[in-house]
């Protein structure tokens, strides 16, 4: 279950620096390719995780932070949880390889504050041939959800505690792996014959139609996990038409 | 009236003509008469899936106006569809969906590629794009571009019209349905796909694996 946002004062745009008396910010005319002003969060995230915080900088007036691994949900609970820095909205969870092989693999977190108006970039390190492993942050923002599912689709990390953490752009059976790690070939790995034997064998109903499902004969085909959501949701839909109906009686 | 069958040719043979009927009757060939009437109604069914699917609506709108070709009825049910307009790439999880599709038209039916990307894989030569829908697919007509100008694929359509027209009712092959392979699911060979889906132009400078 994702945990509620904590109840900042307010959330429209530049509330919590209109409050602190902070001027809004101008659309910058010039900005440095390098150095200029940190996101303000820095400071406080060095002061309360200290040697967790490997290091940050400013690139087009845009701050950066790398984190220790075992050290990255905490560090985006307290940036989401403390109304100093408010940052409600996760805006992408993604990944980055670099050709080079001694350049660790980045996972990227991308957090926006909309109160304080400010934007933060979260990156752990991973050495090559470390496993892939991060902590889920669905926890956290419900969006999380999707955003990780495609980084371990593209990518093969492993979000632990994602509660459904499958495929979401290449289909489930896909058997060639996580086609933006720098060692996939451009084209997969088998022949255009077999990719497309393979795409043609999916089952199209019982993939697609989420919302059909619960009447379509192909629902026994589901997976048992799908088959159970789907009877899950089913009964609450049915249960919440039952109170309506109930409240209907009664008045 | 009786229908003959002369060699080739069908022939509706009109009654002797008398007195005031005579005005009422035309004889023409069964053949020239369904074909006509197929070709000037025409209902697509538009598969857009991406850029090309704009240049198609485009070509629908009322500048260029397929209602002239009594093609304004789009079907957005392939139940009801003539002729399946593919405009935009396919990827490969979107391969089983096309083939479905086409299967669920009714005999007889036509299918037009439209671009690059939906006839060739275009500039998508990688591991998600379908390389020419022609491998999942038959396709009667190839609209070249990226996109084609509304004209590019009216032409098409025209020469579709003239493909119809030539078709005969005795020939079969436009009423029975391709079967794919029920193992590999393909309903042309393996490597003839291999060999439609050969890199071309810039992308045979591309590795196949990353060193
Ligand atoms: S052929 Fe060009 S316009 Fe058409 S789908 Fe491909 S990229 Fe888009």
């Amino acid at each position: 279950m994702t945990r509620p946002l904590p109840s900042y004062p307010s959330t429209r745009p530049g509330s919590a620096r209109e409050a602190a008396g902070e001027p809004a910010p101008i659309t910058p005319h010039h900005v440095a390719h390098r150095g200029g002003a940190e996101n303000p969060s820095v400071a406080a995230l060095r002061e309360r995780f200290g040697a967790a915080i490997v290091r940050a900088h400013v690139m087009w007036g845009e701050t950066t932070v790398i984190v220790a691994a075992d050290a990255i949900h905490d560090v985006i609970a307290f940036l989401r949880d403390e109304p100093a820095h408010a940052y409600n909205y996760l805006v992408d969870v993604t990944a980055v390889e670099y050709r080079d092989a001694e350049q660790p693999m980045e996972l990227v977190w991308h957090l926006r504050s909309l109160p304080w108006q400010r934007f933060l970039r979260l990156k752990v390190e991973i050495p090559k041939g470390e496993p892939l492993v991060a902590p889920s942050i669905t926890d956290l923002y419900a969006s999380a959800d999707w955003l990780e599912r495609e980084c371990f689709d593209m990518f093969g990390v492993t979000f632990t505690g994602h509660p459904d953490l499958r495929r979401i752009l290449m289909w489930d059976t896909y058997r060639e792996g996580h086609p933006l790690r720098k060692d996939f070939p451009l084209r997969g790995r088998f022949s255009r014959s077999e990719q497309l034997t393979q795409a043609l064998s999916i089952d199209t109903v019982g993939r697609y139609s989420m919302t059909e499902l619960t009447i379509a004969e192909a629902f026994d085909d589901l997976p048992a996990d799908m088959r159970e959501r789907l009877a899950e949701r089913r009964a609450a839909e049915l249960a919440r038409s039952m109170r309506t109906l109930d409240a209907g009686d009664d008045a | 009236m009786g229908l003959i069958t002369t060699g080739e040719r069908t022939i509706v043979r009109a009654p002797e003509p008398t007195g005031s009927t005579q005005d009422s009757w035309v004889t023409s060939r069964l053949d020239f008469l369904v074909n006509w009437a197929r070709s000037s109604s025409m209902w697509p069914m538009p598969f857009g899936t991406a850029c090309c699917a704009i240049e198609f609506m485009a070509t629908a709108a009322s500048r260029y106006d397929l209602a002239r070709f009594g093609m304004e009825r789009l079907s957005f049910s392939p139940r009801q569809a003539d002729v399946l307009i593919c405009a935009g790439r396919v990827p490969y999880k979107l391969a089983p969906v096309l083939r479905r599709i086409y299967q669920q038209m009714p005999q007889p039916k036509w299918v037009i590629s439209m671009g690059a990307c939906a006839s060739s894989g275009g500039m998508f030569d990688n591991y998600a794009v379908v390389q020419g829908i022609d491998t999942i697919i038959p396709v009667d007509v190839y609209v070249p571009g990226c996109p084609p100008r509304p004209e590019a694929l009216m032409y098409a359509i025209l020469m579709l019209h003239k493909k119809v027209q030539t078709e005969r009712l005795r020939d079969g092959a436009r009423h029975t349905e391709i079967e794919p392979d029920p193992q590999s699911h393909l309903y042309i060979p393996p490597s003839r796909i291999d060999e439609l889906s050969e890199p071309f132009g810039n992308s045979v400078h591309q590795t196949r694996s990353a060193p």
